[in-house]
C-alpha cells in the first residue's frame, strides 16, 4: 500500500487507464494483436503454411475445407497463406511508412514551429503547395521513377551483409532474405514523401504552444543551447499529438498501398499485399465471391481497429477533446 | 477581401506551375520512355516520331517549350493515342468523371451533414452510436471493396442495376458509381459535422438561449448550424477535388469512361503531354477547391473574415 501512495500517476499511465475504459479501442487493441502476431509468427514456423506462390492447378477455386482454410484461388494457392504472408507487407508498408512520414513530419513542423517567423512562412507555404498536389498521380510516378533503383540497392545490402569470400550459396540466401523488402523501398519513399504533412502541421502548432510555456524560458536563462531545449524540452512534451497521428495514419496509408495496389501500381509479383489479394478477389466475386470476402475482412478490420484505437488515444490523451 | 482572393489565386498558379515542373521531370525520369510498347520499327521511322513530337531536343528547350505551349492554352498532343490532342481526349472523359463527381458529392452532403447534426444533437444515444459506427465503418471500407460487393448484390444477384458499364444520359449506370464515391466522404463530412455541431452547442450562448426558453430545434438549426459547419465547410473544397480525382478507381472498378481510365496507361506509355494535362487538370481543381472551401469559412465565420482582410 505504501508503495502505491509514493507512486506518482504520469501522463501515460494516467492516459492508459482511460483508454481501458475505452470498449472500442480495447477491442481493437486485442484485434490488431491477434491479426498482425498471426502474420508475423505463423509464416515463422516451419512447414505450418503452405507456400504462398505454389500453384497447383488441380486444386484451383476449392472451397475452405481442413487442408485449405480459406480455400485456394485461380492457380490453386492457399488463400490463408497467401493473407498471412500478404498481410506482412501491409503491415510492414504501414507501420515503415508511417516511420518515414512521422520522421520528416515531426522534424519540419518542429523547425517551422520554432526557429523565426520568415522561415516558418516559407516552409508553411511548401507544406501548403504539397497539399495541393494530387498524391495518387504524383505518387504513382515517384514510385516508377525510383522502382529501377532497387536491383543497386539489393546489390548494396547483400555486399553489406556479406563478408569477402562468401559462398555463392550464403550470398543468394541472404539475397532471397533482402530482396522482397528492397523492392519495397520505393513505395515506401513515394508514400512517405507525401504523407507527413498533417503531422507536419499539428507539431508545428503544439511545438509554437508549448514553446511560449515559463520552463522553456527557464531552461533557455540557464544557457541550454537551441536543439538541447527543442529536442529535450519541447519534443517530448509534443509527444501526445505525436503518437495520435501516428496511429492514424498507419491505416490511411494501407489504404493509400491498397488503392496503389488495386490499380496495378503498388505491390509488384512475387510479393503480394491484402491490397493485391483484394484486387484478384474483386475480378473474380461473380464467380468466387469468398476470394474477395476474406482479404477484405481482414483489411478493414485492421484498419477499422487502427482508427478506432487512434480515436480512443486522443481522448485518452487529450481529456481536453474529449468533452463529448 | 479582395486581396485575399487575389492572393490564393497566386499561390494556386504557383502552386501548378511546382505540379508542372515535377510532374515534367518525374516523367523525363521514368525507366522508360514512349513508343517501348510498340511493335519494334525501324530506327528512321521512330527517330522521325521523335522528332515530330520534339523529343529529340535538349530537355530544357522541352520545358521551355512546353511550359510556353501550356500557358497558351495547349496541352500538346498524346504520344499513346497516335497524336490525338490531349484537350480533345479530356473534353471528352473529363464531363464523365465530372458528372459522377459531383452527383457523388451531393449525396455525400445529403447523408453526412444530416447524420452528424442528428448525431451531434442526440449526443450518446443509441442512434448516435449507431450513426457513428456506420460512419467508421464507412471510413475503412474502401470504395474498391465497396464497388464490387455492391455490384455482386445489388448488380448480379438482385438485377436492380446495370453491374458495370456506361451509357450516356442513361441514370441506370450512374447509380452504383455514384453511391459507392460518396460513402466515404459522406462518412467524413458525419464525423467532421458531430464534432463540429458538439463544439458550437457547448459554448455560452446556447446555455443563454436555453435559458430563455428557445427550443431545442431553433438552437440546433438557427443558432448552431451555422458555427458547427465551419469543420465540415473546410473539407468540401478539397473532398470534392478527391473525389474527382479518387474516381479513378471507381471508373475501373465499374468500367467507365472516364479520365480514370487514360491515367493509368498514360503513366505506363510514358505519355508526357498526357499526363501533364490530367496532372494540370486535378491541380486546378484542387486549387478552386481550396479557395471554394477558404470563402465558404469567410461567409460562415466572421471571426474568421476580421483575419483576411
Amino acid at each position: 500500500m505504501a508503495e502505491k501512495i509514493e507512486k506518482g500517476i504520469s501522463l501515460w499511465s494516467d492516459a492508459f487507464q482511460r483508454l481501458k475504459k475505452n470498449r472500442a479501442a480495447v477491442v481493437s487493441l486485442f484485434l490488431l494483436a491477434i491479426i498482425m502476431s498471426s502474420c508475423i509468427i505463423l509464416p515463422m514456423i516451419p512447414g505450418f503454411l503452405i507456400d504462398p506462390n505454389l500453384q497447383n492447378l488441380m486444386l484451383e477455386n476449392l472451397s475452405p475445407s481442413s487442408a485449405h482454410y480459406f480455400g485456394t484461388d485461380h492457380l490453386g494457392r492457399d488463400i490463408f497463406s497467401r493473407l498471412m504472408f500478404g498481410g506482412r507487407i501491409s503491415i510492414a508498408v504501414g507501420l515503415i511508412t508511417t516511420m518515414v512520414s512521422v520522421f520528416i513530419g515531426v522534424i519540419w513542423g518542429a523547425l517551422a514551429g520554432y526557429v523565426n517567423r520568415k522561415l516558418d512562412a516559407l516552409m508553411m507555404r511548401i507544406v501548403d503547395i504539397l497539399f495541393a498536389m494530387p498524391f495518387l498521380i504524383v505518387v504513382i510516378l515517384l514510385r516508377t521513377v525510383l522502382e529501377p533503383k532497387t536491383t543497386q540497392l539489393t546489390d548494396w545490402v547483400v555486399n553489406l551483409i556479406v563478408t569477402d569470400g562468401a559462398s555463392v550459396e550464403r550470398i543468394n540466401t541472404v539475397r532471397t532474405a533482402v530482396e522482397p523488402l528492397c523492392s519495397l523501398i520505393p513505395l515506401f519513399i513515394a508514400i512517405g514523401m507525401l504523407s507527413w504533412l498533417t503531422i507536419s502541421r499539428i507539431v508545428r502548432a503544439q511545438v509554437q504552444t508549448v514553446k511560449k510555456l515559463e520552463y522553456v524560458e527557464a531552461a533557455r536563462s540557464l544557457g541550454l543551447g537551441n536543439v538541447a531545449i527543442l529536442f529535450r524540452h519541447i519534443l517530448p512534451n509534443s509527444i501526445g499529438p505525436i503518437v495520435v497521428y501516428t496511429t492514424l495514419t498507419i491505416p490511411s496509408v494501407m489504404l493509400f498501398e491498397a488503392v496503389l495496389s488495386f490499380l496495378g501500381m503498388g505491390v509488384k509479383p512475387p510479393n503480394s499485399s491484402w491490397g493485391v489479394l483484394i484486387e484478384e478477389g474483386a475480378s473474380r466475386m461473380f464467380s468466387n465471391p469468398m476470394q474477395l470476402v476474406f482479404p477484405s475482412v481482414f483489411f478493414s478490420l485492421t484498419l477499422l481497429s487502427l482508427n478506432f484505437l487512434g480515436d480512443g488515444l486522443r481522448d485518452a490523451l487529450d481529456p481536453k477533446s474529449s468533452k463529448d | 477581401m479582395i486581396r485575399f482572393i487575389t492572393g490564393r489565386l497566386l499561390q494556386g498558379i504557383l502552386v501548378l506551375w511546382v505540379l508542372f515542373t515535377l510532374t515534367f521531370f518525374l516523367v523525363k525520369a521514368l525507366p522508360y520512355g514512349p513508343f517501348q510498347s510498340e511493335k519494334a520499327m525501324p530506327d528512321h521511322v521512330k527517330a522521325k516520331i521523335i522528332a515530330y513530337y520534339g523529343l529529340d531536343q535538349p530537355v530544357s528547350v522541352q520545358y521551355k517549350r512546353t511550359l510556353k505551349n501550356v500557358l497558351s492554352g495547349d496541352l500538346g498532343l498524346s504520344t499513346r493515342l497516335e497524336g490525338r490532342p490531349v484537350d480533345e481526349v479530356l473534353h471528352q472523359a473529363f464531363p464523365v468523371s465530372l458528372q459522377i463527381g459531383t452527383l457523388a458529392m451531393v449525396l455525400a452532403l445529403l447523408i453526412g451533414i444530416p447524420a452528424g447534426v442528428i448525431s451531434a444533437a442526440r449526443k450518446n444515444s443509441s442512434i448516435d452510436f449507431m450513426l457513428m459506427t456506420g460512419a467508421m465503418i464507412g471510413l475503412c471500407l474502401p470504395s474498391f471493396i465497396i464497388g464490387p460487393v455492391l455490384a455482386e448484390t445489388l448488380g448480379r444477384k438482385l438485377l436492380w442495376f446495370p453491374v458495370m458499364g456506361w451509357a450516356a444520359g442513361e441514370y441506370q449506370f450512374l447509380i452504383l458509381p455514384v453511391v459507392t464515391l460518396s460513402l466515404g466522404t459522406a462518412a467524413y463530412l458525419a464525423r467532421l459535422t458531430r464534432a463540429g455541431m458538439l463544439d458550437t452547442l457547448s459554448q455560452d450562448f446556447v446555455r443563454t438561449a436555453r435559458a430563455k426558453g428557445v427550443s431545442g430545434v431553433v438552437i440546433l438549426i438557427k443558432h448552431c448550424m451555422r458555427g458547427g459547419l465551419v469543420p465540415a465547410a473546410a473539407f468540401i473544397g478539397p473532398a470534392y477535388a478527391g473525389i474527382i480525382s479518387g474516381s479513378v478507381v471507381i471508373e475501373t472498378v465499374f468500367q467507365i469512361p472516364g479520365i480514370g481510365r487514360h491515367f493509368i496507361k498514360a503513366i505506363e506509355a510514358a505519355d508526357s503531354p498526357m499526363i501533364t494535362g490530367i496532372v494540370l487538370l486535378y491541380g486546378s481543381f484542387i486549387v478552386l477547391g481550396n479557395l471554394a472551401s477558404d470563402l465558404l469559412n469567410l461567409w460562415l465565420n466572421p471571426r474568421m473574415r476580421n483575419a483576411a482582410s
